[in-house]
């Protein structure tokens, strides 16, 4: 009998009897508000939220919040005018040296200021978290109440990797004190497009 | 591995002769709590998304045998090699031939529970594979030579000055910088300079997705994914219980872990990895570890639905005046003493008595895992499969004798009040305890039931 | 109605006096309160240590005590948890099921059954309450800190009939104090910080008195207050609840 077959009749014969999966159709969240929220949670989470009304205001603050002589890339092509466009098929170490990554989220959670970045929008994996800084673009239409309207509106969405990012890189590790870039960007930013 | 040679009460009586660091490990975890707590009382629903949580978990038990096939399957499609474990020694196996197939001698690996309970580290570098452990908190328990006190903040037990002094040692940090931000950046660019050179990277699970063959792996420094993203092989290891039926689940457990672990809304960083990227190769590991004895324990597979938050350690008083490392096993606190018993009764056998079965530790779990009680029946099931010490045995059965015969009871307590020095809790006389730092109540000069006998009864 | 009074072993050897207020309390308010004198033990010391079944001559006497009673009442919270949750019998399961349904812990005994709105006591101190965990948690005496719930307290609840009582604030206000039964030795050094921490969040508010429905608990605290020549008393809930002074 191999390893796996072994475990699984293991399990078989010690599983109780089948228990029901609960109903989850009251969990959902209001509708209301869910851009002031999600801007006042994300700022509670140690993050930067600009209600913005177009590129050509993001291009602005992008320029007044960070030192664009540094390494600046983006996988918006609104933004590819101004800065440099992010390919998709180089080795990811060659990001190491990226300042600051503007990508566009899929989605965004009022309740606890994530926003849902499927890999086709980062670009490649590696650059959400490789860059110093993060910025990203969130139309106000797609950001929902609670992870409930989020899983709902990601359902079977095909992607080979994913994430919910909700804020810069964090530890606490050393005596509870925050620090804010552990491993992963030191700021992030979201630019909340009307 | 490690040989234990004092229990968990020895452990704790040392931690506690340094009292400000108990106060200081105390009070950090207390606030934890009471931001816990807060989270909470955000969510009206908070305890309807227990209860849910609770009931997936159950759910999952069930059917975990049709749910491992599913998950396989998909993960499988996916294009991920799966791999089965049954305990630690075949876990550490397939990590070690995976690497040296590619010829790969050193990794990196983010938090894994699982494979600090399978002592991989220890192996792989018995077997020249140099291992560096990403997490902060586990990187400076790795520097330091302990393992992690606790499950999600691994070195809460250490001072600043103690970890400045551990960074000066091993990493040529000035002596006596302590201050949490200064080491923070030391260690992000001596860690950076670790993920771009590593071709490999582990990682843990924390929730596994049967219906789409995808894992979740959420931490706050975003080191599970600085690992993942830079390596040509990605290895996850998971115990057989972390899987979930659909994604949509994933809405409610994600909801509970980070406000149950620290009182944040979510973790930073929740992965979700489906596929390996272009030229990468992925592999999963599932780990039974025990698993499925303990699933075939009535009284205690409900520990199995535990998701590692780590709230019930927060809130546990006697974890946080005693220390992680008292527990002397992987998982500490509350949580790890039902679990470890089913792992090696004997060397555990001390765990399920390190409570006071105040019953905290129940009511913040998020997948309302009844721990207290499991407490009291292992200690049902220690003492009946003989782990209980002699002497402790022989009081109490002395114990049950008097208390057992009212002419007994009244005889010795009459006869110099048997209770002082034989107080009910007072069993294990060894020279008694009690009175090392407590008075005993003043012996009145009769007992209610002789005041009754004169007073009241007519 | 006839009430057995329930007193665990370590409160008639230790605390008569809170016996005797539990008793006078009952009779005062007209219940008809009866001592069975061959009574013991509930059983929990063994059965925490692990030893439960070694409690079945304790349950059978226990059952031969209270079976004929309308209501048993104890004042002290674990060891009705304990009779609540562990007692039974392996001759006569419904007669064990019955008396489990019908033992009471006082404070409970008095807001549920009894519905006491007043009271004629008096206790003109500053007193901090010290909820046990088994009265908390096991018999829900009061909300517990860490559910989304709404608050509630039974022992408040009386405790504000008492004229002239100040309850302060704690800090922690439903942390266990580190007794635990057998733990309280076996675990000797942990179980002392527990009970000095909670002692000193009584003291930093300016308690008085601390007061519990559980002398278990008031034992231990007392015993650390005592070594350290404190002024400050532990009292049983009863005691107060009877108070003319």
């Amino acid at each position: 009998m191999s390893t796996r077959e072994r475990i699984l009749a293991d399990v078989l014969k010690n599983q109780p009897s089948a228990s029901p999966l609960p109903d989850m159709s009251a969990f959902k969240g209001k509708n209301q508000d869910v851009v002031a929220t999600y801007c006042e949670v994300f700022t509670g989470i140690g993050g930067k939220a600009f209600r913005v009304k177009s590129f050509a205001e993001i291009k602005h603050l992008i320029a007044e919040q960070f030192d664009t002589a540094q390494r600046i890339i983006t996988s918006l092509a609104e933004l590819s005018d101004s800065f440099e466009t992010l390919s998709t098929d180089v080795d990811p170490h060659t990001f190491d040296d990226v300042d600051v990554a503007v990508i566009e989220a899929e989605l965004a959670v009022a309740e606890n200021g994530a926003v849902w970045l499927p890999e086709q929008r980062m670009g490649q994996r590696i650059v959400p978290y490789i860059c110093q800084h993060l910025a990203v673009v969130i139309p106000t239409e797609r950001i929902v109440p609670t992870l409930h309207e989020a899983y709902a509106k990601i359902g079977e969405g095909d992607y080979g990797f994913a994430a919910f990012i909700g804020g810069p890189s964090k530890t606490a590790d050393i005596e509870q004190a925050l620090v804010l870039g552990a491993h992963g960007p030191i700021s992030m930013t979201v630019f909340v497009l009307e | 591995m490690e040989k234990v040679e004092k229990d968990h009460a020895a452990l704790a009586e040392e931690f506690i002769k340094d009292e400000e660091r108990v106060d200081w490990h105390d009070g950090a975890l207390w606030w934890i709590r009471q931001k816990r707590d807060m989270a909470a009382k955000n969510i009206p629903e908070w305890e309807a998304l227990r209860e849910a949580a609770s009931q997936i978990k159950n759910n999952v038990l069930s059917n975990l045998h049709d749910y491992l096939l599913e998950f396989e399957a998909n993960v499988t499609k996916n294009g991920i090699k799966v791999h089965w474990a049954a305990d630690a020694e075949e876990h550490n196996a397939i990590v070690y031939s995976i690497l040296k197939e590619k010829g790969i001698e050193q990794m990196v690996k983010s938090k894994s529970m699982l494979t600090e309970e399978c002592h991989l580290n220890e192996y792989l570098i018995e077997r020249g594979i140099d291992v560096i452990n990403s997490d902060l908190g586990e990187y400076i328990q790795q520097l330091d030579n302990e393992p992690p006190s606790h499950i999600v903040l691994p070195c809460i037990h250490k001072r600043k000055e103690e970890i400045g002094e551990i960074f000066h040692e091993h990493l040529g940090t000035e002596k006596g910088v302590s201050d949490p931000t200064t080491l923070t950046r030391f260690a992000r660019r001596h860690l950076r300079n670790v993920f771009v050179t590593r071709r490999a990277a582990l990682t843990g699970v924390n929730f596994a997705v049967a219906a789409t063959g995808e894992y979740v792996v959420c931490t706050n420094e975003g080191n599970a994914d600085m690992g993942a993203h830079l390596s040509e092989v990605q290895i996850a290891s998971m115990g057989i219980e972390k899987i979930i039926p659909q994604k949509k689940h994933l809405g409610i457990f994600l909801r509970l872990l980070a406000r149950s672990a620290t009182g944040q809304p979510i973790t930073i960083y929740s992965s979700h990895f489906k596929k390996p990227r272009e030229g990468q190769e992925m592999h999963l590991i599932l780990v039974d570890m025990g698993r499925s004895r303990q699933l075939g324990r009535p009284d205690f597979r409900d520990s199995l639905k535990c998701i590692r938050c780590g709230s019930c350690m927060n809130t546990c008083p006697v974890y946080r005046k005693s220390g992680g490392l008292s527990y002397h096993n992987t998982v500490a606190g509350p949580i790890g003493a039902i679990l470890a018993p089913n792992l090696d009764m004997r060397k555990h056998a001390d765990l399920p008595f390190a409570s006071t079965l105040c019953g905290s530790c129940s009511n913040v779990c998020p997948v309302k895992i009844n721990i207290h009680e499991q407490l009291y029946k292992w200690r049902q099931v220690i003492v009946q499969e003989g782990y209980a010490a002699n002497t402790k045995v022989l009081g109490i059965k002395a114990m049950a004798w008097t208390l057992s015969s009212p002419t007994s009871y009244s005889t010795i307590g009459k006869a110099g009040r048997w209770v002082l020095n034989n107080i009910p809790f007072a069993v294990n006389n060894k020279f008694n305890p009690w009175y090392r730092q407590r008075d005993m109540p003043d012996s009145p000069k009769e007992s209610f039931g002789e005041w009754y006998a004169k007073n009241e009864k007519k | 109605m006839t009430v057995g009074l329930f007193i665990p072993c370590y409160v008639n050897q230790f605390y008569p006096s809170a016996a005797i207020a539990t008793l006078q309390l009952l009779q005062k308010l007209g219940v008809k309160v009866v001592y069975p004198p061959r009574q013991t033990c509930c059983g929990q010391p063994m059965a925490n240590s692990g030893f439960e079944h070694l409690t079945q001559e304790c349950n059978n006497l226990f059952l031969e005590n209270f079976a004929e009673f309308d209501y048993i009442v104890a004042p002290s919270a674990s060891c009705v948890l304990h009779v609540k949750d562990h007692l039974h019998s392996t001759e006569d399961p419904a007669k064990a099921e019955r008396v489990r349904s019908k033992t009471y812990e006082l404070v409970e005994f008095l807001t549920d059954v009894l519905k006491v709105d007043k009271l004629a006591a008096r206790f003109p101190h500053k007193v901090g309450i010290h909820q046990s965990c088994h009265g908390l948690r096991g018999l829900h005496l009061a909300q517990m800190s860490e559910l989304n719930a709404a608050p509630f307290s039974k022992p408040v609840r009386l405790l504000h009939m008492v004229d002239g009582l100040e309850l302060v604030t704690l800090e922690r206000p439903d942390e266990c104090c580190g007794f635990g039964g057998t733990f309280c030795v076996a675990e000797e050094a942990v179980s002392v910080k527990m009970g000095k921490d909670r002692v000193s969040d009584h003291l930093r508010h300016g308690a008085e008195y601390i007061t519990s429905v559980d002398l278990s608990c008031l034992m231990h605290m007392e015993g650390i207050l005592q070594r350290n020549k404190s002024a400050v008393k532990a009292v049983h809930i009863a005691e107060i609840l009877n108070a003319t002074r």
